[in-house]
């Protein structure tokens, strides 16, 4: 969901980045007809990547966090096809063996949504993952020291 | 352990699991009496580390249960998970 990390910052624990709705998608021809809107279950995905993101960057991705728990979701406004999203997330608490994380979605300076997330954090249970993910750090702009263990 | 502790572990637990009060007592296991999962603990343990300013050390807890190091009682009665709080309190204060 994530187009690009716009800001990661180490001190603050936050991290910032940038995406687009697809101006197509299967999705909207059921969400819905004549009314396409982006799934609110799409925005709590992409709160949850950016989080993750945070989180895997933070601790230089030794581990895997999984997303364990949404609360407080709030879905203030319509998402529609083509809107450009700023997706912001910042560690609310590190803890031993979990992490809480307050995330939110604007577009053009309007709130959007935001929700507190739980995160189960784990050994990554497969070398593949670790790979994709590390790839996919890279493509959308992580910075390299985080990259690194 | 502290009747202080205890009072604000109990006050989390009932908050968080949505768990009468005058259910949970200083010998309640945690798991098998509350019927607390592991998910939810999660919001317990995050609350206990707001609220006492430590980081309960739940990996390590987790990995000694799992290793047949300790049992679950010594880490999950309510009496025993205050005291470990009590300790943690009194490590970062001095």
């Amino acid at each position: 969901m994530i187009d690009a990390v716009s800001a990661f910052d180490e001190e603050g624990k936050t991290l910032t980045a940038d995406c687009v709705v697809p101006d197509e998608s299967p999705v909207f021809e059921g969400h819905f007809p004549g009314h396409p809107l982006m799934p609110g279950v799409l925005l709590v995905e992409t709160m949850a990547q950016a989080s993750g993101y945070l989180i895997l960057g933070l601790k230089r991705f030794v581990n895997m966090p999984f997303l364990a728990g949404v609360k407080n979701a709030k879905f203030r406004n319509f998402v529609e096809p083509g809107a450009p999203l700023t997706v912001t997330a910042s560690l609310d608490h590190d803890g031993s063996g979990f992490a809480m994380t307050k995330a939110s979605v604007s577009s053009a300076g309007a709130s959007l949504c935001q929700a507190t997330l739980v995160f189960k954090i784990m050994p990554f249970p497969a070398r593949e993952l670790e790979q994709h993910l590390r790839a996919s750090a890279v493509r959308i702009g992580m910075p390299d020291r985080v990259l690194s263990r | 352990m502290s009747t202080e502790t205890f009072t604000k572990v109990a006050a989390i637990i009932a908050e968080t699991s949505e768990i009468p009060i005058d259910d949970v007592k200083p010998d309640s296991h945690a798991i098998d009496d509350l019927g607390i999962d592991s998910l939810d603990f999660l919001d317990i343990v995050y609350a206990i580390d707001k609220e006492f300013g430590i980081k309960v050390p739940l990996e390590a807890w987790t990995q000694e249960v799992n290793d047949g190091k300790a049992t679950t009682e010594e880490y999950f009665v309510l009496e025993n998970l205050c005291a470990h709080i009590d300790k943690l309190r009194a490590a970062k204060s001095a």
